[in-house]
C-alpha cells in the first residue's frame, strides 16, 4: 500500500511540528491560544528571525518549546524579567512572553508591575485557565472565589486579581481579554498588541478541562467553551474595574487600554545621548 | 580621564575596588549591567553610569536581585557580554538564576561583594561566608568558577579574566570581594587595549537548519548563536537533549548534566590560580584569599621573628579549589594556619585535602572586621608546637 | 426551505460574479485529542466525530457534508491540538 502524503499543516514554519502532538490535556486552550499567536504572527508577516518567545513554568509555559523562533523556556516567574534582558540586548527583536496566570500573576507578579511601569516594549499573552493545572489544581491568585481547587477544598476565600486592572494600574499601554473561543478577535488583538511599541498585554481565559472544571463540576472543555459562548460579552473600552472574574458569572472581554507612552528604551536612549562625551 | 574608542580607559587611575571591576569589565567588552542596588557594592553601579555614555552599554536597574540576573542572562544570549553586581543576600537571591544559567551554559559575570550575614548581618562589614554558597548554593550538580581578588588593581585584573573564563566555558563566572577589598581606593595600572588578552562565545557558523544549541565541541563547551541571529533555537531550564528539547530520562540527565561539570574539571588546571610564598620548606603555612590576604605578611613576620619557618599561600581561584597543590603541601608540612572571615567555611575543604597528612587550624572571625596578624600569629605558633600527626604515628 | 425562498427571490444581475470557496479538509486523525471544538463551532456542520478510534484512543472527526465547507479556517483555529486544517479546493459560481 503507498503511503499517503500528508499535507503540511500551514503553520509548519512558525511550529515546531517535530514536538507534536503536544504535551496538554484534551480540550486545553493554549494550544487554541497558541494558533491565534501563530496566526497573528503570519498576518503581522514579520520576519520570523526577529521574534523572540519566553516562557516561565507551567502548563503554558511549554509554549516556547513549541513555536519555531528563538524560545527560551526559563524559570518560574522570571519570563518577563528574562524577555527584559533580551529585548534591552537587542531592541530590534519582537519579544513575545507567553505564559500562565500563576507565572505571570503570582510568582512573576511582582516582574510583570515593574516591567509595565518600565514600559519595556514587550507583548505579554496571559493564558488564564484560572487554576494551577500543571502541579494538579491547586488555588491560583485568579481562581474567582468560592470556586474549588485541591489548596481549597471548601470554596476559595481568597479575591482574585483582575488582571486588566492590575494591567492598566501599572501603566500597561494595551491591554486586551479575550477567551479561548474568540480566537479572530483574539488574534487581531494579539496583531495590535505585538505592533504597540511599549507594554501590552493580552489576557486570554482558557478551559481547563482536568483540573479547573473537573474539581469545580464544570463539564468538559467543550461545555466550558459553551460557556463562554454564551456568557461572555465583547464591551470595547470598558472601565477596567468592571473587570472582576466571578465564579461562573458575566465575563466582559475586549480591548480596554490603547495609549501612547514612551518605551523605556527610548527614554534611556535619550539619556546616553544626552550623557555622552561632548566632541570638542 | 578619557577612554580610547574600546572603553579602556588606559593609564594609572585611584580606583576602589568596585571602580576597578567596572573598568574591567569595560576592558573585557561588557556593555550590560542589570542590578539590584545592595551595600557595599553601589560604587560599582555608579561608575558603569557615568561611563556608560562613553561605551554605548546598556543598564537596567531592576525590582530585584531574581530579575536582575535573569536580564543579565537574556541580554547574554543577544551576544552582549553581560554582567550583574550584588552582595551577600542578592546572591542569595540570584541562586535560582545562577542555576539557570548553569543549565542554559550561559556566560555571565556575577559581581558579590561579601557582606556578614546570615541574613542582613552587618551592610557594610568585611565577610568572607560566601565562598560555600558560591559553590554550591543553587540546587543540583553543578561546577563554577569563583575568583577572590585581594586588591583593586587585581579586582581589574581577574575582572577580565572572569570573563574570559564565562565566555569560553560558558558558565556564570562570580567574583567574589569584600567591603574591604572593594571600597579601599589604591593605584590601578589600566594597560594599553592591545596587551589585553580577551577571550569571547566561539559562535555557530554552520547552517541555520543544522544548528543543535547543546551539541558539544571537543572541548566539551557547545557553539552559541545570539538571539535574531535567525537560528531560531529553543533552550529550557529542564534537562535536555542536544536540540535543547526537554527530555525526562535519566539517561538524558547523565548526558546533559555531566559534561556541565566535566567541562571545568577536565581544564582546571588552566584555571586555577594561587600564589605562593616561601612554601618550599616551611613547616607551617597560612592559606588565605580575598581581604585576609592582606594582613597575612605582617602575621608571617611576627611569626618568623619566634623562628618558626612560615610560608604563606594565597587562594586567587577558590573554586574549582586547588586540590592538587594544596595534598602535595599537605604531606610536606605539619600544620595549616587558615585565616577566614567565617566560621570556617574554605577550612572544612582544606582540611578534606590534608586528609590527616598534616594540621589542620582555623582562625575564625565572625564578620565586620579583619583578623589581627597577632591572631593569626598565635595560631601559627601554637600550630608549629605541634608535631605531625603521622610522625606520631610512626614513633609509637 | 432554500428552495421555496429562492423561488420568490429576485436574481440579482451581477449573481454570476459572485464565487463561493470550497473547503478542503485535512485531518491528521492520530494528533487529535477528541475534545470535539471542530465540530462544535463548524458553522456548517460539515464535521461530525467518528465512531472509530485513533491510536491514542479518541475519537477523530470525520467529514460528513463536505461539499459545504466554505473554507473558513475555524475548524483550525479552534484546534488546540494542530490537528485540523482546510486549504481552499476551488471557488464555485453561485448560479451553478
Amino acid at each position: 500500500m503507498a503511503k499517503k502524503k500528508i499535507e503540511p499543516h500551514p503553520m509548519e514554519n512558525i511550529l515546531r511540528m517535530d514536538r507534536i502532538p503536544h504535551i496538554w490535556c484534551p480540550a486545553c486552550g493554549i494550544g487554541t491560544a497558541v494558533t491565534s499567536f501563530a496566526s497573528a504572527l503570519e498576518k503581522l508577516k514579520v520576519n520570523l528571525d526577529e521574534v523572540c518567545v519566553v516562557s516561565g513554568i507551567g502548563c503554558t509555559g511549554r509554549v516556547a518549546g513549541y513555536t519555531k523562533v528563538d524560545s527560551f523556556h526559563t524559570t518560574h516567574g522570571r519570563a518577563i524579567a528574562y524577555a527584559t534582558g533580551v529585548k534591552l540586548g537587542n531592541p530590534k527583536m519582537k519579544v513575545i512572553v507567553f505564559s500562565g496566570d500563576g507565572d505571570i500573576i503570582a510568582i512573576g507578579g511582582n516582574h510583570f508591575m515593574h516591567a509595565a511601569r518600565r514600559n519595556i516594549d514587550i507583548t505579554v499573552i496571559c493564558v488564564n485557565n484560572f487554576i494551577y493545572a500543571m502541579t494538579g489544581g491547586q488555588v491560583a491568585p485568579t481562581t474567582p472565589l468560592t470556586a474549588y481547587a485541591t489548596t481549597s477544598p471548601f470554596g476559595n476565600i481568597e479575591p482574585p486579581y483582575n488582571i486588566p486592572r492590575l494591567a492598566e494600574a501599572c501603566g500597561a499601554v494595551y491591554v486586551a481579554r479575550w477567551t479561548a473561543l474568540h480566537v479572530r478577535r483574539l488574534t487581531n488583538s494579539i496583531v495590535e498588541a505585538i505592533q504597540k511599541p511599549g507594554f501590552s498585554v493580552v489576557e486570554v481565559i482558557s478551559p481547563c478541562a482536568q483540573y479547573y472544571s473537573r474539581i469545580n463540576r464544570l463539564g468538559d472543555g467543550l461545555d466550558m467553551m459553551r460557556f463562554y459562548h454564551d456568557n461572555a460579552v465583547i464591551k470595547h473600552n470598558e472601565p477596567t474595574e468592571n473587570l472582576d472574574i466571578d465564579y461562573q458569572k458575566q465575563i466582559i472581554m475586549g480591548k480596554f487600554i490603547d495609549r501612547e507612552k514612551p518605551t523605556y528604551i527610548e527614554r534611556y536612549n535619550e539619556w546616553l545621548s544626552e550623557s555622552k562625551p561632548k566632541k570638542k | 580621564m578619557k577612554a580610547n574608542s574600546k572603553g579602556v580607559l588606559t593609564g594609572t587611575h585611584n580606583l576602589s575596588g568596585n571602580e576597578a571591576i567596572i573598568e574591567g569589565a569595560f576592558a573585557a567588552g561588557c556593555r550590560f549591567l542589570g542590578v539590584y542596588p545592595i551595600s557595599p557594592s553601589l560604587e560599582a553601579t555608579d561608575r558603569f553610569l557615568q561611563r556608560s555614555g562613553e561605551v554605548d552599554a546598556t543598564f537596567v536597574q531592576m525590582e530585584d536581585e531574581i530579575s536582575a540576573l535573569a536580564a543579565v542572562l537574556g541580554a547574554s544570549w543577544t551576544g552582549k557580554k553581560s554582567m550583574s553586581v550584588t552582595s551577600g543576600s542578592g546572591l542569595s537571591n540570584m541562586m535560582e538564576h545562577i542555576g539557570l544559567g548553569i543549565m542554559l551554559q550561559t556566560p555571565c559575570v556575577i559581581v558579590n561583594v561579601q557582606r556578614t550575614g546570615p541574613s542582613l548581618g552587618i551592610p557594610n562589614g568585611v565577610a568572607q561566608g560566601d565562598t560555600m554558597q558560591a559553590r554550591w548554593g543553587s540546587h543540583g550538580d553543578y561546577e563554577t568558577i569563583v575568583l577572590t581578588p585581594n586588591s583593586p588593581q587585581e579586582c581589574f585584573d581577574l575582572t577580565i579574566k572572569a570573563f574570559n573564563f564565562s565566555e569560553r566555558f560558558r558558565v556564570p563566572v562570580l567574583l567574589l570581594t569584600d567591603a574591604y577589598i572593594a571600597q579601599k581606593k589604591t593605584l590601578v595600572k589600566i594597560p594599553p587595549t592591545k596587551d589585553l588578552k580577551l577571550i569571547s562565545r566561539k559562535l555557530f557558523k554552520g547552517a541555520k537548519n543544522k544548528y543543535l544549541p547543546y551539541k558539544n565541541d571537543k572541548n566539551l563547551v557547545p557553539p552559541m548563536v545570539n538571539v535574531g541571529d535567525g537560528y531560531r533555537f529553543h533552550v529550557t531550564g529542564l534537562t535536555h537533549d542536544e536540540r535543547g528539547y526537554p527530555v525526562m530520562t535519566s539517561e538524558c540527565q547523565e548526558a546533559c548534566v555531566r559534561p556541565l561539570m566535566e567541562k571545568i574539571t577536565k581544564y582546571q588546571d588552566e584555571i586555577i590560580e594561587y600564589e605562593e610564598v616561601e612554601t618550599d620548606d616551611a613547616d607551617v603555612v597560612v592559606i588565605s584569599y580575598g581581604a585576609t590576604s592582606t594582613v597575612v605578611s605582617k602575621a608571617i613576620s611576627l611569626a618568623k621573628k619566634d623562628g618558626i619557618k612560615v610560608g604563606s599561600f594565597r587562594l586567587i581561584t577558590i573554586w574549582p579549589f586547588p586540590e592538587k597543590r594544596v595534598r602535595k603541601l599537605a604531606q610536606k608540612i605539619d600544620a595549616f594556619v587558615i585565616p577566614e572571615i567565617n566560621f570556617g567555611q574554605i577550612a572544612f575543604e582544606i582540611e578534606r585535602c590534608a586528609a590527616g597528612n598534616c594540621n589542620v587550624f582555623f582562625v575564625p572571625i565572625l564578620g565586620g572586621g579583619l583578623p589581627t596578624p597577632e591572631d593569626i600569629c598565635k595560631s601559627i605558633i601554637k600550630a608549629s608546637k605541634e608535631k605531625k600527626k603521622i610522625e606520631k604515628l610512626i614513633e609509637l | 426551505m432554500k428552495e421555496t425562498r429562492a423561488k420568490y427571490w429576485r436574481k440579482s444581475l451581477n449573481l454570476s460574479e459572485f464565487k463561493i470557496p470550497k473547503g478542503k479538509i485535512h485531518i491528521l486523525k492520530d494528533r487529535c485529542k477528541g475534545c470535539g471544538f471542530c465540530v462544535e463551532y463548524c458553522p456548517n456542520n460539515v464535521l461530525e466525530l467518528s465512531e472509530k478510534f485513533n491510536a491514542k484512543g479518541y475519537h477523530p472527526p470525520k467529514i460528513v457534508n463536505e461539499n459545504d465547507c466554505v473554507n473558513c479556517g475555524l475548524c483550525e483555529m479552534v484546534c488546540p491540538d494542530f490537528a485540523i486544517w482546510c486549504t481552499l479546493d476551488k471557488e464555485v459560481c453561485l448560479e451553478s
